[in-house]
């Protein structure tokens, strides 16, 4: 039974040059190698590598809920975003007086004449509080959300749906600048975090390190998710969600259950995310972003782990790619990568070499 | 008096014609701006139509005097002023068209300076309508006076019209100091509000149907491929956007020729063919793959989108187009003092009741129409029967395909064309299907008419996003309670 921990030896392997990479060979060529050694890795790089393994880990929690249970959300990219606020916040806190107003407050409020800090705001400036927003905001709206639209039974396209439309409000929401956010610019202009300024090559290292550690560390846990009896009677409900219901499984728990974990990691994404890249604002919340994270998770293969994690990986390397060498191009890739995704693979890129 | 009239006597021997007070011609000219502003006025009040021509070159910056080019330095204050003042001189016209339209310029509120010249021309004025609109606006000059007597009457005068102006002009004077004046100004400001309550609800219950109506054409389309076919088709925006192209392109085709304000008579076959043409190819192409696989659909037809906008973007460029209106369609019907209803709106209404209408036919009294119906409910069955429903799914793809594209030729006459246009509807058109109930057209009226509605309502008590967001909310906790939206096909299946 105890399948998901113990791991084939391909796999081992992976996950052990992945770990080497990951903590010794990124830190090694970045921060010993001096900037002219012709191994030197950039700054550039490390923030690429550290965004996609944000990504990955998106991509690996809607691979929970899409390809194992069988729920395709369009409202994921919302749960990373309220991820990045939570995180958001505390860092805004953290610029103190080193902002262009050099006020108390956060730039955005002192050009909108603000006075205080709104009830939002309290407790952003503990480091802890903000961790714990970044868990509990996404789990409990995807809690609610979820327990409401799995009770009444809402499914399939339904659901993929009043998810987009979930996301599509809150964007709406959030660009308001009464919201209380920063309207459209969002955050941005980072100085530190934990008093560690966020520029510097080591902050950077340890951010890039943690991300690294908590993707591992999802992919175990989903690997150990899936594979457990939760895991079996997510299957169940995916194939036949009908004779689940009537061998005594109450399928609407389940759904909850994944959905607001699945929604949670898509959380802790987002509060690793903005770090790293220095910004968030509501077009994270746009539907778009929400399928192209489903289509990360149809390349690589959905219902495989790694596939997800590949998916991911693969898409945002081409994205980067495209983005810089034919920037009019990428839409054209993209959308034929979402054609010929469901049309021709079915079962993603894994499928290709897992014949099964 | 004497020097005023030595003056005048000498301009009217230098230029001849014409007998303009010389010294406040010359302070047109002047440094000081509150200077050439009591110039204006003192200019208009003698009423001479001679003084627009020196207003008009000096608002070009160049007044002539002694035949030498003076330079005049105008800046948006004085700008103003003069255009005022020219239609207040415009008062004076013999022109019936041209002395109703200065009088309309002037019913947002003159100058006191004006005033003499208002009165003068409300003396002289026959006809009744623009009298009217004079005698408002010298009211609403009056009631700034000091002389207590005029604010009374001007407050009492405002009170008889239906006019937004008036009623702020009397929410001011009704905080007023004066206990009697602000006893008199807020029995008028009730009798204003009273009659202006009604236009406001007309208004908005014309923007609800207009905006209901703009969510029925693009519905419609959707209610056919998804509510019948049961395609997520998340290109359906994209089709949209590609009928209003079409109307761009056809408009250009006319541009120049005699008949320009008769493209749209061209425009809308082209859209409808042109949008059925690219969704035909679609369901030929990608979408009958997917039949029965919902979820993937949905994916593969967000990447044609993606294709779509870029293929778009790249033939026609990022930036909007311009979709003039034909001339039967600009303007509008002034229904109340306070409501316009624009003549594109109304066409709007008219057109998008009319393509109901025609698929209400199609479905239902045609072969085609049988054919359809026939394959959504039971296709194993009409298979049987020799329906060949393969190449229904095409036809009947197609049809929803270009009332999008009808659905684009109706936005682009009422705003901007750009490669982004569908996607602004993509997901309010799913929400008018869903909450309408998949599977008819008639929840699908309904759903956009009580969306139209409701958005209009709800924006004017709270702004246009709030009502956005609340309505967004509304339609999701609305679907957890019925999934089946508004009408629901009755069933025992355990699959509802």
């Amino acid at each position: 039974m105890n399948a998901g921990l113990a791991l084939s030896s391909p796999l081992r392997l992976a996950i052990g040059g992945f770990a080497i990479v990951a903590f010794m060979l990124f830190p090694i060529l970045n921060l010993m190698l001096p900037a002219g050694h012709p191994l030197h890795l950039s700054a550039f790089w490390v923030t690429l590598f550290g965004k996609i393994m944000c990504y990955a880990i998106v991509a690996l929690a809607l691979d929970l809920v899409w390809g194992y249970a069988g729920i395709l959300s369009l409202g994921h990219g919302l749960f990373f975003a309220l991820g990045g606020y939570g995180m958001g916040m505390y860092l805004m806190r953290q610029i103190g007086r080193d902002g262009q107003y050099q006020a108390d407050l956060p730039d955005f409020m002192v050009f909108l004449d603000w006075k205080a800090l709104p009830w939002q705001w309290w407790g952003s400036e503990h480091f802890l509080w903000a961790l714990l927003l970044v868990v509990l905001i996404p789990g409990i709206l995807a809690f609610v959300f979820g327990y409401f639209a799995f009770r009444s039974r809402v499914k399939g396209v339904y659901f993929s749906i009043i998810t987009q439309a979930l996301t599509f409000a809150a964007m709406l929401l959030f660009f308001r600048n009464a919201t209380g956010f920063g309207g459209n610019n969002g955050f941005t202009d980072f100085k530190r975090i934990l008093g560690y300024s966020i520029t510097a090559p080591e902050t950077r290292m340890a951010l890039f390190a943690i991300t690294a550690f908590v993707l591992l560390s999802t992919f175990l846990l989903s690997r150990w998710l899936v594979s457990s009896k939760f895991g079996r009677v997510l299957a169940a409900i995916r194939d036949a969600e009908p004779r689940a219901m009537f061998c005594g499984y109450n399928t609407v728990h389940y759904k909850v259950a994944i959905f607001t974990l699945s929604a949670v990691l898509c959380g802790i994404a987002g509060a690793l995310y903005v770090p790293q890249v220095g910004i968030i604002n509501p077009s994270e919340m746009s539907p778009a972003n929400s399928i192209e994270i489903a289509i990360w998770v149809a390349v690589g293969g959905r219902g495989t782990l790694l596939g997800a994690i590949l998916g991911a990986g693969l898409v945002n390397g081409a994205k980067s790619f495209f983005t810089v060498a034919f920037p009019e191009y990428w839409l054209f890739a993209l959308g034929a990568i979402f054609i010929a995704v469901t049309l021709f693979l079915p079962r993603g890129v894994l499928g290709l070499v897992q014949r099964r | 008096m004497r020097a005023r009239a030595a003056l005048v006597a000498a301009l009217f021997l230098s230029t001849g014609a014409w007998a303009l007070d010389r010294a406040q011609v010359e302070k047109l000219a002047s440094d000081d701006n509150d200077e050439k502003i009591a110039a204006i006025a003192a200019l208009v009040a003698e009423g001479d139509p001679k003084a627009a021509d020196v207003l008009k070159q000096a608002a070009e910056g160049e007044i002539e005097l002694d035949g030498k080019k003076v330079e005049v330095v105008v800046n948006n204050r004085v700008r103003g002023r003069i255009a005022e003042a020219l239609s207040v001189l415009k008062l004076l016209s013999e022109d019936r068209n041209e002395r109703l339209s200065a009088a309309k310029a002037l019913s947002g509120g003159a100058d006191a300076a004006m005033l003499p010249l208002i009165l003068k021309a409300k003396e002289k004025e026959a006809d009744a309508e623009i009298k009217a609109l004079l005698e408002m606006t010298a009211a609403g000059v009056q009631i700034k006076s000091e002389d207590k007597a005029m604010r009374l009457a001007a407050i009492r005068t405002l009170g008889e019209s239906a006019n937004p102006n008036a009623r702020a002009l009397l929410t001011e004077a009704a905080a007023d100091a004066d206990e009697e004046i602000k006893l008199e100004a807020r029995r008028s400001l009730s009798a204003v509000e009273s009659r202006l309550v009604w236009g406001e609800w007309l208004g908005l219950a014309f923007a609800g149907v207009s905006l209901g109506s703009i969510l029925l054409l693009a519905a419609l389309g959707l209610a056919i491929t998804y509510g019948l076919m049961g395609v997520i088709n998340m290109a359906h925006g994209e089709l949209i956007m590609i009928g209003a192209y079409t109307t761009y392109v056809v408009q250009n085709l006319f541009r120049g020729s005699g008949f320009f304000d008769w493209y749209l008579l061209a425009a809308i076959p082209a859209a409808f063919m042109v949008s059925a043409a690219v969704g035909m190819l679609l369901e030929r192409s990608v979408i009958r793959w997917l039949y029965g696989r919902p979820l993937e659909t949905l994916l593969a037809t967000w990447g044609i989108s993606l294709v779509l906008i870029q293929a778009v973007r790249t033939l026609f460029g990022a930036q909007n187009v311009q979709v003039e209106n034909p001339a039967f369609m600009s303007g509008g019907v002034q229904v109340l003092a306070n409501v316009v209803l624009p003549w594109s709106r109304i066409w709007i209404i008219a057109f998008a009741c009319l393509v109901l209408l025609q698929v209400y036919f199609l479905l239902t009294r045609t072969r085609l129409g049988l054919y359809i119906r026939g394959v959504t409910q039971n296709r194993d069955m009409a298979a049987c029967v020799g329906v060949p429903t393969a190449r229904i799914d095409t036809w009947a793809f197609g049809l929803g395909s270009g009332i999008a594209g009808l659905a684009g030729c109706a936005l682009s006459q009422l705003g901007n064309v750009g490669p982004d246009l569908g996607q602004g509807y993509i997901v309010d058109s799913f929400l008018v299907v869903v909450f309408g109930g998949v599977g008819q057209l008639a929840g699908t009226v309904y759903a956009a008419l009580t969306l139209g509605f409701a958005n209009k309502l709800l924006e004017s008590w709270s702004g246009a996003v709030l009502a956005k967001i609340a309505l967004l909310v509304f339609i999701i906790i609305f679907i957890q309670r019925r999934p089946q939206g508004l009408f629901a096909l009755k069933g025992r299946a355990v699959e509802a």
